[in-house]
């Protein structure tokens, strides 16, 4: 891209911040150097390094979605209680770290009373969930993310705060099929029910061999409509996925009217005992209802009562149900097995039932 | 100079969601919304979204000068009933590795987005980048300039290398195989130019995690997990195997540590820890369970897995190994890790379609041609199993095809001592 030469423009390509200057003291001389650590309680770990310096961190809970005036406000915190330093986790969790566990309760007290910031997120709880843009600020979805995870957060609320689960459970949201919230032990993910609806009088703004070859299943193809260049969709084929929707707005995949949320179960990232899964599909066609999607709520609640009942500790949903079978996984929640949950895409097969192994 | 127009927008909808215990992001918005008009407008746009279930935003990427993406830009659909969001652009920037900052960085931070956008920021993406809400079309240029200014870097987008994540390792985990932190730090330097100038077929994430319990999320998120492991025994510390057993029981300790090894290397024998380390795959149950008592060994290192993305296009794929383990220490080590992303980037880049990530390349053409492709030799630890189908086209037995071509079977007997480091 070409510069105007007289515009005095700042350097570029300065990399990634030099996050020494970013560690807490005791987390600069103890690198490389933790021994081990201990939950001291939820939301509250202690970790000891081989020298014998004792480090405590307490997760917050935080809706990502921050002013800086919040913002500002949680450096007071910091500022007050921990040397001016700070972390965030993969959940968009707040670790503040302090020395001593007097500081802990002190910290915890301006935690909820000053940030009004609950604590909690450790060990076998549900953590923070990890969401989308959503009508605040995408492009493409169907649904909203911020305000799904606040709703479902108020109603697990008391699952973060304690650790009372058989183990860890990782929840994200995601507001179309790209599902950005990613894999997770429980995660809700908007479904779409038509075919694209295209704008043929606004298709110059889109590349349409790229919209074309997009296509998961080769349902598109080029056709002219009404003299102009344009595409088609072979509605048979089509999965009504939105892959075209993301490489061209014309191609509009979204319905208020017809688009449902979908709830998947058993994605593990970690490579522990039985290595990482994917989620699969446990129940669909939940109403999109916002503000607080009364109908999602109750079916991770069913799952979640479910597991808390038989799972066992250390086990993962996904690992719970491979234990129990998914025979018995429907008929604890409730949720309807039904055609739509056999696979059809690729590999479709090797999710198939290829033993006598059932359980009778 | 735009007018400012005092809109009293009413959102009884979100308003439902300023009730409840967890930390209400509106609440916390309707009080930025006094200094700000544009965020009042914003929380206008989103309660007719939550009345209509319908999005209101047009996207974009733009450029800011000298770069080839870092802006996603949003232009409102409703840009007259609530002109203060009719630009209303996110800047990405670079986090620090593993998160962490000090107050004065994040002030900063507020500062430069208080001055230069809408005063909301997001920590962090799910990508890992910070983003900063709510720039227009001149503002995110101000705003960039003020972050380059400060040392701060815009992150990735579109086709190019995207901004990478980490677990928080060595700074405050036992468990961490590797500087997760200097290692990210590093490929982000290394690679700065790919970061900011797409040139790829499509995005490419890496993430990095101390140990196998991938607290960073790569192997179904980023499309080059680089987790940390080790090749020599489990350190086991006797005495806290004691300690532990005496506290939580025999039974305990069988159900919930020796029984859920997925190869079965771990026993109890006389209330003693007995590891078979040869067919350890270094999973981490054992040692999460008991993390006094057992830790990774020292001879560390890491797998690189490659490949791992969502259900577009052609399903859900997980990244498989691509380096089985390499140490990760030296600038030797460091050196090696960067040409083989140049190399893997070489021959993607040549050779995968537009918009293919590198996962759905891999599957097209076949792992053992994409090896080749990338000079790594195949191993073993690369697939569960071999193949189970006999269509193969065995490229050494077939009849010479040119004159003069001489072909010789290939060695399948022979072979030299294995290494336990991959050689690439």
């Amino acid at each position: 891209m070409a510069t105007t030469p007289t515009k005095k423009m700042a350097p570029r390509d300065n990399g990634a911040p030099d996050y020494k200057k970013y560690l807490h003291p005791l987390m600069l001389k103890n690198y490389g150097k933790w021994k081990y650590h201990e939950k001291v309680k939820p939301g509250v770990l202690k970790h000891v390094a081989e020298g014998g310096d004792v480090f405590y961190t307490v997760r917050a809970g935080s809706p990502r979605t921050l002013s800086v005036d919040m913002v500002r406000k949680i450096c007071d915190v910091a500022d007050k209680h921990c040397h001016g330093f700070l972390r965030f986790t993969t959940r968009c969790n707040i670790e503040f770290q302090v020395t001593s566990l007097e500081n802990v309760e002190l910290l915890i007290n301006d935690i909820n009373n000053v940030l009004g910031f609950p604590v909690g997120g450790t060990g076998n709880s549900i953590s923070n969930i990890i969401h989308t843009q959503g009508w605040m600020h995408c492009n493409l979805p169907g649904t909203d993310a911020a305000g799904s995870v606040k709703a479902l957060m108020d109603m697990l609320f008391e699952d973060f705060i304690n650790e009372r689960l058989p183990a860890r459970v990782k929840i994200s949201t995601s507001c179309c099929q790209i599902n950005c919230g990613g894999q997770a032990d429980i995660a809700i993910n908007l479904q779409h029910h038509q075919p694209p609806k295209i704008n043929h009088n606004n298709m110059q703004i889109c590349e349409l061999p790229k919209v074309v070859a997009i296509c998961p299943v080769a349902a598109i193809r080029p056709a002219t409509v009404d003299g102009k260049s344009s595409l088609e969709v072979v509605e048979e084929k089509c999965m009504y996925c939105g892959a075209c929707h993301g490489q061209c707005p014309s191609m509009e995949i979204r319905d208020p009217e017809t688009d449902t949320l979908a709830i998947w179960v058993g994605g593990k990232s970690a490579s522990t005992r039985g290595g990482p899964s994917f989620m699969k599909l446990a129940t669909f066609g939940l109403p999109n209802n916002p503000p607080r999607w009364p109908e999602v709520g109750d079916a991770v609640r069913r799952i979640l009562d479910a597991y808390k009942e038989t799972g066992k500790d250390y086990e993962r949903i996904g690992e719970w149900i491979d234990r129990i079978g998914w025979k018995r996984f429907f008929e604890m929640t409730g949720f309807k097995f039904t055609k739509y949950h056999i696979d059809t895409y690729r590999f479709a097969r090797t999710t198939f039932n290829t033993s006598t192994q059932v359980r009778l | 100079m735009v007018i400012k127009q005092k809109l009293d927008v009413k959102t009884p909808k979100l308003d439902e969601l300023e009730k409840g215990p967890w930390p209400s992001f509106i609440t916390d918005l309707k009080n930025l919304a006094k200094r700000k008009p544009a965020v009042e407008h914003l929380l206008g746009q989103m309660e007719q979204s939550y009345q209509t279930n319908t999005n209101y935003w047009t996207g974009t990427v733009l450029n800011l000068d000298g770069y080839g993406g870092g802006v996603i830009a949003r232009y409102s659909d409703l840009a007259k009933k609530f002109p203060e969001v009719a630009q209303f652009h996110t800047v990405r920037v670079i986090e620090p590795s593993g998160f962490v900052y000090s107050t004065e960085a994040l002030r900063q931070l507020c500062d430069i987005s208080d001055e230069h956008s809408a005063g909301i920021l997001q920590l962090h993406g799910m990508t890992g980048d910070i983003l900063m809400l709510g720039s227009d079309n001149k503002s995110m240029h101000s705003a960039g300039e003020a972050l380059m200014n400060n040392g701060w870097d815009i992150g990735g987008s579109g086709g190019a290398l995207r901004t990478l994540a980490c677990c928080i390792g060595p700074a405050r985990c036992e468990m961490s195989c590797f500087d997760t932190l200097e290692v990210t730090k590093k490929i982000t330097d290394t690679y700065i130019s790919e970061l900011h100038r797409p040139e790829l077929p499509y995005k490419f994430k890496f993430k990095l995690s101390g140990c196998a319990n991938d607290c960073a999320n790569s192997m179904q998120r980023s499309d080059m997990p680089i987790i940390g492991t080790w090749r020599d025994k489990i350190q086991v510390d006797h005495q806290e195997v004691e300690k532990y057993i005496a506290a939580m029981g025999e039974d305990y300790v069988i159900e919930n540590v020796i029984t859920r090894c997925p190869t079965k290397c771990i026993a109890l024998k006389n209330r003693k820890i007995e590891i078979d380390d040869s067919n350890c795959v270094h999973c981490m149950h054992c040692i999460n369970v008991m993390h006094k008592a057992l830790a990774p060994g020292k001879d560390k290192g890491v797998t690189i897995l490659l490949g791992g993305k969502r259900t577009l296009k052609i399903g859900d794929t997980m990244g498989s190994v691509i380096v089985p383990f390499m140490k990760l220490q030296t600038e030797e080590d460091m050196e090696k890790l960067i040409e083989l992303i140049r190399r893997i980037w070489d021959f993607w880049g040549e050779s995968g379609l537009e918009h293919e990530r590198v996962g759905e390349f891999i599957e097209r053409v076949g792992l053992g041609t994409f090896l080749e492709g990338i000079g790594v030799e195949p191993d073993p630890q690369m697939v569960k199993h071999p193949r189970t189908n006999s269509y193969i086209k065995f490229e050494e037995l077939t009849k010479p095809r040119m004159a003069g071509e001489t072909k010789k079977a290939p060695n399948v007997v022979d072979k030299e001592i294995e290494g336990k480091e991959t050689t690439f």
